[in-house]
This record gives C-alpha cells, structure tokens and sequence, in this order.
C-alpha cells in the first residue's frame, strides 16, 4: 500500500505554507499528533478551519503558524479559554489572527456542501444574530418554491484535512467509530487528506457506529499510536481530563508556554517522544 | 439549585438538547428522579445518551458507551434540531438581556474585544429550532446587562411579536433558572419578569443583581427547597463523577 507513510513526510509533501488547513475531530479523535508536525516543520501563513479548536489550534495559534481561523466555538471544552487564542485575538500576539466566525451548524453546513460539491448551503439560522455583521459569509437567500427567506452560507473545501482514525486495513480504507463528528465531511470536501491511524491492521472488525472511509478518498495514512492524546481513541485509551485542566495554566502565561512547546514539540523528534517527554514531567498521569 | 430548579422542569419522555455543565447535571438528575425516559442529545452526535457519570466534554466515550444512536454533527444539526424534534434545549450566556437573547460571543467591542469568549458553538441554532429552551446562569449585574455586546443567539429578539417575524420554528426561551430565582417572559411584551425567588432570597437582591429595572410578578413564588431525594441523588452522581475523573487520572 503506496499511501502508508510516515507523518513527517505527508506533512512535508501534502501541507504547504498558505493553505487552508482543517485539522477535526470533535473532542474525540483529535489529531493532535499531525498537529504537532505541522508545527516542527514551521509551516506558516495558514488558514485553520475546524469547528471546535481546542488545544492543538490554541498550540498552532501561539506558535504563529496561523493568519486566520475559521471556526464556530474555540474554547477549552469542560475549562475554559482558549488562552493563546485570547491573546492572539485581544492583543495580536505572536501575530494578529483574522477570524471568520460562524455557528455549529453552520460550520457543519459549509463542509457538507464542500463534500458534495455545491458552492453553497442553505439553514435556517443567523438571523436576528450578530454574527452576519461581523461574518461576510452569510447571506440571506429566498427559497424559490415557497419564498422563505433562509440563510446561505458558502462550501468549505479545505486544501487538506487531517483526521485521526482508529484503524487503516492493507488496502488503505479508515474505520472510525464511536463519535464520528465532522470527519467524514471533512476529509470529503477536501483537496488532500491525511489520516493518522491507531493502528494498521489485516481486516476490520465491525463495531457499533463504525464508518469506513473508502481508501480512495485519502492521501496518506500515517499509522501513529497515541496520536489523538490528550483527546481519546475509543477503543484504545480514554481522555486525559486532567491535561485538559493542565493546559490552563501552561498556556495561560506566553513564557511558559513557549518554554513547554520547545521542550515537548519543537525540541523532540516525533510524537512516540513527545509522549515520552511529558510523561517524564508527569504532565501526562495515564 | 439551579440544577435541581432545572431538573423539575423537564417532564418525562421528552427529548432534551444538553450541553455540558449545569445543564448536563440537571438533565442527568432528572433522568435519575422523575424522568427516567428523558432522551438526552448530545451536540457531538450521540442521541439517547445514558452516562453514568457526568462528562467534562461534549464528547466524551461515556456518551458514546450506551447511546441509543451515535450520529454525525450535521445529522445532529439538520434532521433532530432544525427539523423541529427536540422538545427541550439548555443553554449558557455569558451576557443575557430582558428578552432573553443570549451574548456567548464577546465582551467589549467585536473588533477590539476586552473578553473574547468561545463563540456561538450550537447555541443559535438551539435557541432557534427547539421546541422550548431553558437558559441557565449565574445571576449577576454584569452579565443580566441592558445592553448586550454581541447578540449570538436569538431569545425573544425586541420583544413581542418580533421573534415570529424572524422565521424561527421555536417558541424561544420559556424559563432562566438563576442561583437567585426564576424568571419567564410575559405573554404579550415577552419581557422578563422575575416568578420565583429560590428559598431564603430577598426581590431586592436579585433587583441589585440585575443591569435593567426588572419586572416582578404580581403572584411571585417561593421555589420549593431540595427534597432529600434530590439532594441524594445530586450528590451521588458529583461523586462518582468525581471518583471517575481521580481514578482516571491516577
């Protein structure tokens, strides 16, 4: 199988300075991994786009690897801030972060009508909101059998996804299961995508709410064990709540933070030592 | 309180939009009280969840575990919210107005935000397609403001018919339920109006807590205080949830 790889050299091949990049995962399978060797590889000036950026965009965000962020919730699910995302927002630090801002929904839309190659979605939401002022993405648009006046919102179609799956068999379908989110859409409405896998393995199991992700609509698959961690890979391990606490006070202050991602990111050579480096300062308890 | 306030309101049967916090203790607690056929929803896809401990994320494999369905977020979004099929959804504001619409976005100014906040998340769309919503929060004068920074998600928009004109299918926000008491919208203006103080709470203090001259009802209640059963069964799910969280992390 061609597309097995390793993650240094998908990232390297198949994520370019400039692009819009979609890393998902809904507080489940978060590909945390591919995160990180996006940002060893100081690739820069890019668009990030995901529904829900938690810790790994907060970590892209403060090292400066982003000039915007497209999003609808961008907090520290069950904690709190975002810290470096704050910052980035409130003060322009490391670098001023434009935001294209929507709702769930609407983020879930936009991905859709990407996967299906429309150049629009249509809800029924955002009016009355402010988020049409301050968003140039939406757009009242009158339904033509009934004259409704809904709302449009345009396709996402990201230059690459990134997911993180459980399985990827010899012949480089994905399975996921448990908590789905967006990924499917996701890798779907995109140009390229990278999925990093628990594990290959011969022929898949079925489970309970699997989905399969043929093998023709990814690039590489990257197997990587623990690569979803602090978030969890049903199946494999749970998640880390307590470094979802951690992270608070790691990112909450620039010095401290930068401190942690030159020893824990930048200063190791792949995500195996990355695991190996914070479990060593116990930031990581499992 | 605020929990079990909540918790009352939510009948058997129904099928109840969760988010994490308060709102997931309450629904949690009513389906361990009065309403065990209560059908939680969880924004992250998983549709009849039965945790047995309370989760700290919105998609926790504890919600996965003994789900009913797990379903992707934009079946989540289109065929159960939009399509009109939930009965009951909560929600959290960091700012609130007198009708009820709802500031998740930022404090301060959009462009130079003082506080920037996480975002809209599925809350507009809550506050628009569920049957009825139930806001829950911290009564506070910074947060009950006149005027809110940013309106994320609509509650009765300006009051009266305004709501209608906007073509949501909801009926809005029937209840905020506070650390001080209760409040409902009035039939006509659908401006708040203070209903229930909870025991022990004087008008004067919620009136202090309160950024607009708040309404008070002509027949205001008192909140019933937390049976023992309540109180029981609260305390024996923050428990295990508690005990979960230290056994994970040991």
């Amino acid at each position: 199988m061609d597309k097995l790889t390793s993650l240094r050299e998908a990232v390297a091949k198949l994520v370019r300075d400039g692009d819009a990049v979609a890393l998902e995962g809904f507080t489940h399978l978060i590909p945390t991994a591919a995160a990180h060797e996006i940002i060893r590889q100081r690739k820069g000036d890019l668009t990030l786009i995901r529904m829900t950026p938690d810790l790994i965009y907060d970590q892209l965000i403060g090292m400066g690897c982003a000039k915007k962020l497209v999003f609808s919730w961008g907090g520290n699910p069950g904690v709190g801030s975002l810290h470096r995302f704050r910052d980035a927002v409130e003060n322009g630090w490391p670098r001023p972060l434009e935001l294209e801002e929507h709702s769930h929904a609407g983020m879930a839309n936009r991905y859709v009508a990407g996967a299906s190659g429309l150049p629009f979605a249509v809800l029924r939401g955002y009016k009355g909101t402010d988020l049409p002022r301050v968003t140039g993405t939406v757009a009242p648009i009158k339904c033509p059998f009934t004259g409704e006046e809904l709302m449009a919102v345009p396709a996402l179609n990201p230059d690459v996804t990134v997911i993180h799956a459980q399985q990827a068999d010899r012949r480089g379908n994905v399975a996921i299961w448990g908590i789905s989110g967006i990924q499917k859409e996701a890798a779907l409405s995109a140009r390229r995508v990278i999925v990093t896998v628990e594990e290959v393995v011969e022929e898949f199991e079925p489970r309970p709410f699997q989905i399969v992700l043929p093998a023709v609509a990814v690039d590489a698959i990257c197997e990587v064990p623990g690569g979803a961690y602090p978030s969890y890979a049903h199946g494999y391990y749970e998640r880390d709540n307590a470094f979802y606490e951690e992270w608070d006070g790691i990112s909450r202050d620039r010095e401290r933070f930068r401190g942690w991602m030159e020893r824990h990111v930048l200063g190791v050579e792949s995500f195996e030592e990355h695991l190996r480096s914070i479990r060593k300062e116990e930031v990581m308890k499992a | 309180m605020m929990s079990i306030a909540a918790a009352r309101e939510l009948r058997d049967g129904v099928l109840c939009f969760v988010g994490i916090g308060l709102p997931s203790e309450a629904a949690n607690l009513a389906r361990r009280t009065h309403a065990p056929e209560c059908m939680l929803i969880y924004e992250s896809g998983t549709l009849g969840a039965k945790p047995d401990v309370l989760p700290l994320s919105i998609g926790d494999g504890v919600l996965a575990e003994r789900a009913d369905s797990v379903v992707s977020v934009p079946e989540i979004f289109n065929y159960w919210l939009q399509a009109g099929r939930i009965d009951v959804g909560f929600l959290g504001a960091a700012q609130i107005d007198r009708y009820a619409n709802i500031n998740t976005t930022v404090i301060g100014d959009y462009q130079k935000p003082k506080v920037r906040l996480p975002g809209a998340g599925g809350a507009p769309e809550i506050a628009a397609s569920a049957k009825e919503v139930i806001i829950i929060l911290r009564h506070k004068r910074r947060a009950f403001v006149e005027n809110l920074d940013f309106l994320t998600s609509v509650g009765h928009y300006k009051g009266g018919k305004s709501r209608e004109g906007l073509g949501y299918t909801g009926a809005g926000p029937t209840m905020v339920i506070t650390d001080l008491g209760i409040l409902r919208p009035r039939e006509e203006s659908r401006e708040l109006e203070l209903v229930a103080v909870h025991p022990g709470v004087e008008v004067d203090q919620v009136r202090e807590q309160t950024g607009w001259d708040l309404a008070v009802s002509d027949d205001l209640k008192t909140t019933a205080p937390p049976t023992e059963e309540e109180l029981g069964v609260l305390r024996e799910l923050r428990r295990k949830t508690e005990a979960a969280r230290k056994e994970g992390a040991g």
